[in-house]
């Protein structure tokens, strides 16, 4: 027994991974009191908490500030296409269940180019933990309107002000079939933001949370009120929720028992227009996962790829005739 | 029953005397010695839904079974369900049977069976019918009860025979109601009875594919087809003077009969490869459900995609995890895909991408055969994206082509598009039986840890070729970006290290076209005229050249398989002839039109690559009417070449 004591031993000591063992040799080029930073830190923090293993993991990314994370996580990372993070993440996870898989897109990335990966994906409720970064504005190409951009709002693009109300990142998700997980969180709550990440990356599905963040470039203003007023903040808890310190639960006094698996009420906290909900708006454990529906009941062994072939040869072949049929007669 | 032909109107059984240089058919009425022929092109056409492509295909595949060379082509409407009776509306198949190995659907056809008389004009009008040509058409027309369609019926029969052509006016509705309440399905199993008749081929042979076509369906269904069938040939030998024979060559070796598209799906089992992320798009989804039916099977996935961009970013995600993915698609959906394949090729990802091409720009001609993509697979993306562009040239070509595309993806971290097109994915020819080989997988991926210090894109400064990280693989965590990156795969900017990259990536290339081998020459080494193609134009430019050298023409031909980078040694090929010219089946203006000249005449796709590589002064030909390149018009384009030298 001595010797499986000391592997043990070894095991522990080998897996003891520390903060800085997920953090990248790139220091993050966002601006100062940019919402990612908090973001990247909770990320990192759960990473180390979970000691989830830096090679098992992948980290996809769209294009824009959020879009930057992977280059700040020692994993690895997938920085590829505006709006098409999604669709890589699927084909990632897809033939290797054993990679750890996150997404980090923002409101331009998720919410308009790729707006058709987004309800696909949540469609397909594969399991991985994805992260909206929403600012409500375009940053990394110098405010423009977003989708999720408020009525009104003057950006580059939009110098009279916008003229649509902002589309309902969370609403939207909620109504898509197979939705299995929606939370929201915000950037200024910081020990909320790392539990629910948290409880996002533990549940089996698309987890999808929208993170409220402060863009101090364009934005900066944006989150006043509620930062300023914890009123604003409706918490959300249930039995195994949100695990929320004293000092928390003193500030933000506006809190709501929710059960997640309420879809009605789910949807009313996701359009409240006054309050900003954070915590688990809905989650159903029970939704299937596309991988797991489309996992292979044998392995694509040489053997098998033989004997599939043959058959298939088989129905088409045509073996020599020994006499020469065609000119027969009748 | 009636029924009349261009020599005797009202007589039945017909005792037809035979034309077009053709021996003499006995006058016993039966059994007739069979006419013996070295091959034959038959068309069956129909109202969309009628089942001529079924009996067609199912006539191939019969003469195929008893050792013929044939060539399927489809003749597809491009609506799924065009108004019936309507000269736009013709379905059916093509069938080149022969005595010998075809490698194209031929010229003009020899015999046509056509469920009504419209049907009949497009195929007429638009040349497909040999002059004097045979024509079974069905007659049950002339006395419908609406007047136009009966007196319609009756004007074409006029001007067909005014045209020379022998009609036999065939009551296959009448003969079909003895055993089937309603013709309109099982007439084409009819016909193909018929025909099976009139070509001597062996009724236990044609009974085994009507099994086979309808193995799905119950036995009922099956014995209804298999009686039609029989009663077809029955009623061809009793009442036709028509009886032909095409000898089988023997082969010794066992061959299979598919088309294209099933090659490409038997070709991506065979790779190894275990994703075929996809979007449905004409004419390259059938390639897509065969595989859906067959990947599970050895526990692989067809993933259907939102839409072709996702699908393409799908598949590059599954290979840049380790599992080497194909997307298959058409002319559109390559455009869709561009963006993505840049991806792939600035991170180094293996990737396949297929493109069964069809007519285009935009919507263009979904169902119809055109090659005019080459230069968007080569070039299509923004930026300077180097990856490799090889076509197929036949229906084997297919099956090993996707073998090759992995190999060579996986070698190299490249992005391999294969060009196929319309016309080869719905053809059918047998091939040799692919016997499955173990080297055609790739290993297993690797999951070891990388040696220390290794960089993520370690150049090798002489094939420009990096080894790939896979994610799982301890120590080899680093972010793969869009975005210029150094040795590190961090994002670089600095001038060095940018032009660094697109060197390495573009030496990769290089690398490979190192591999190639000299494509061989089909005639003389040298002559006066040198025909080049790719892909699917082979077999059609190759018999033009025996056409043409058989009249004493100093004509040879080589075919590109290898589009980008093309092999050494072409250039001096092109140098040994007096003249070049592309064959392609694809857009060039003509010189013989008052607004053309040189300095504003647009080249075909590989003229104009050929051109800009080896310097040579060469000329184009080619045609964009939806139909695969015909050897005939191939000789036509070729003569006023041979006759200025």
């Amino acid at each position: 027994m001595t010797a499986t004591m000391t592997q043990c031993l070894l095991r522990l000591v080998e897996e003891d991974y520390k903060l800085s063992d997920y953090q990248s040799e790139i220091a993050p080029r966002w601006c100062a009191g940019c919402g990612d930073i908090g973001i990247l830190t909770a990320i990192q923090r759960l990473c180390r908490d979970e000691q989830i293993m830096p090679e098992k993991t992948v980290f996809v990314s769209g294009i824009g500030c959020s879009s930057r994370l992977p280059h700040y996580m020692n994993a690895y990372g997938f920085h590829g296409l505006h709006g098409r993070a999604l669709p890589v993440a699927e084909g990632v996870k897809l033939r290797r269940p054993d990679l750890d898989v996150f997404v980090t897109t923002g409101d331009g990335d998720c919410c308009s180019i790729g707006a058709a990966h987004w309800l696909h994906a949540i469609r397909y409720n594969m399991n991985m933990t994805v992260l909206l970064h929403d600012n409500q504005v375009y940053g990394l190409t110098k405010m423009q309107a977003s989708p999720t951009s408020p009525r009104d709002l003057k950006t580059n693009t939009t110098p009279y002000g916008a003229y649509l109300n902002p589309l309902n990142p969370l609403t939207v998700t909620l109504g898509v079939t197979n939705v299995s997980f929606v939370a929201q969180a915000v950037d200024w709550i910081p020990d909320l933001l790392y539990d629910i990440i948290a409880q996002a990356h533990r549940h089996r599905g698309l987890s999808f949370v929208r993170v409220l963040q402060r863009c101090p470039e364009f934005m900066n203003h944006r989150f006043d009120e509620a930062v300023h007023d914890p009123s604003k903040t409706r918490i959300l808890t249930h039995s195994d929720g949100l695990r929320l310190k004293p000092e928390i639960s003193r500030i933000y006094r506006n809190q709501e028992t929710h059960d997640p698996l309420d879809m009605p009420r789910a949807l009313a906290i996701a359009a409240l227009s006054d309050e900003i909900p954070v915590g688990v708006l809905y989650r159903d454990p029970s939704v299937p996962c596309y991988e797991e529906l489309r996992e292979a009941e044998r392995p694509n062994t040489p053997d098998l790829i033989r004997t599939v072939l043959d058959e298939e040869f088989d129905k088409v072949t045509i073996w020599p005739q020994v006499e020469d049929a065609s000119t027969g007669v009748e | 029953m009636s029924m009349s032909s261009q020599a005797s109107k009202k007589s039945k059984p017909a005792k037809q005397r035979p034309g077009n240089g053709e021996t003499r058919l006995s006058e016993a009425p039966k059994p007739r010695p069979a006419l013996l022929l070295d091959e034959h092109i038959v068309e069956i056409v129909s109202d969309s839904g009628e089942g001529a492509q079924r009996c067609g295909q199912s006539f191939g595949a019969i003469a195929a079974r008893l050792g013929n060379g044939i060539w399927t082509v489809e003749i597809i409407p491009a609506e799924i369900r065009p108004p019936p009776r309507s000269i736009a509306g013709a379905s059916g198949n093509r069938v080149r049977l022969a005595s010998y190995r075809v490698t194209n659907g031929g010229d003009e056809a020899d015999v046509v069976v056509a469920f009504n008389e419209q049907v009949l004009l497009s195929r007429v009008r638009t040349g497909e019918i040999k002059p004097g040509g045979i024509i079974l058409l069905e007659n049950m027309w002339q006395n419908d009860r609406d007047e136009t369609i009966a007196a319609g019926y009756m004007k074409v029969c006029e001007e067909i025979r005014a045209a020379g052509y022998r009609l036999y006016e065939i009551p296959m509705e009448a003969e079909c109601m003895k055993y089937v309440p309603d013709p309109r399905r099982g007439k084409n199993m009819f016909a193909l009875g018929m025909l099976c008749g009139i070509y001597s081929l062996d009724a236990e042979i044609a009974r085994a594919q009507v099994r086979f076509v309808f193995a799905k369906k119950d036995q009922k269904i099956i014995d209804a087809n298999i009686e039609l069938l029989d009663a077809g040939r029955a009623w061809a030998l009793e009442n036709l003077d028509l009886k032909f024979a095409v000898p089988a060559s023997k082969t010794s070796e066992p061959q299979v009969v598919m088309n294209g598209n099933a090659a490409l799906a038997l070709g991506v089992v065979a790779s190894g490869m275990e994703v075929c992320a996809m979007y449905p798009i004409t004419p390259a989804t059938s390639a897509s459900h065969y595989l859906s039916e067959i990947f599970e099977k050895v526990g692989c996935v067809v993933h259907q995609a939102e839409d072709e961009i996702s699908a393409c970013a799908f598949a590059i995600g599954a290979s840049y995890a380790g599992k080497c993915a194909v997307t298959i698609t058409s002319g559109p959906g390559l455009s869709l895909k561009q963006e993505a394949i840049g991806l792939a090729v600035m991170g180094e990802i293996p990737l396949v991408v297929v493109n069964v091409q069809r007519g285009g720009p935009s919507t263009g001609q979904p169902t119809k055969a055109e090659q005019g993509d080459l230069l968007a697979a080569c070039f299509g993306g923004h930026g300077d994206a180097p990856k490799v562009v090889l076509a197929v040239s036949s229906i084997e070509d297919c099956f090993y082509s996707i073998i090759t595309a992995r190999k060579i993806a996986e070698t190299f971290n490249m992005v391999v598009i294969v060009l196929s097109d319309a016309s080869l994915a719905t053809a059918q020819q047998p091939f040799p039986r692919p016997s499955f080989n173990e080297g055609w997988l790739a290993p297993p991926i690797d999951q070891s840890a990388v040696p220390e210090n290794a960089l993520p894109y370690d150049w090798d400064s002489r094939t420009g070729i990096a080894p790939r990280f896979i994610p799982g693989q301890p120590g080899g965590m680093h972010c793969l970006t869009g975005l210029a990156h150094d040795r590190l795969s961090h994002v670089a900017y600095g001038p060095e290290i940018n032009e660094e990259g697109i060197r390495q990536r573009s030496h990769k290339l290089a690398t490979f076209q190192k591999t190639l081998k000299t494509p061989k020459v089909f005639g003389d080494k040298d002559g006066d005229l040198l025909l080049v193609g790719w892909g699917s134009t082979c077999g059609a430019i190759e018999e033009a050249v025996e056409t043409l050298r058989a009249r004493g023409h100093r004509v040879s031909s080589i075919h590109l398989k290898f589009l980008q980078p093309m092999a050494s040694g072409i250039g001096d090929i092109l140098q040994r002839f007096d003249k070049v010219m592309t064959i392609e089946n694809n857009w060039c203006d003509s010189l013989d039109e008052d607004l053309i000249n040189e300095e504003n005449r647009r080249y075909s796709n590989l003229a104009l690559l050929l051109r800009a590589r080896y310097l040579v002064d060469v000329d184009c030909w080619g045609e964009v009417r939806g139909q695969p390149l015909k050897p005939g018009a191939i000789v036509k384009a070729a003569l006023p070449k041979l006759e200025k030298v």
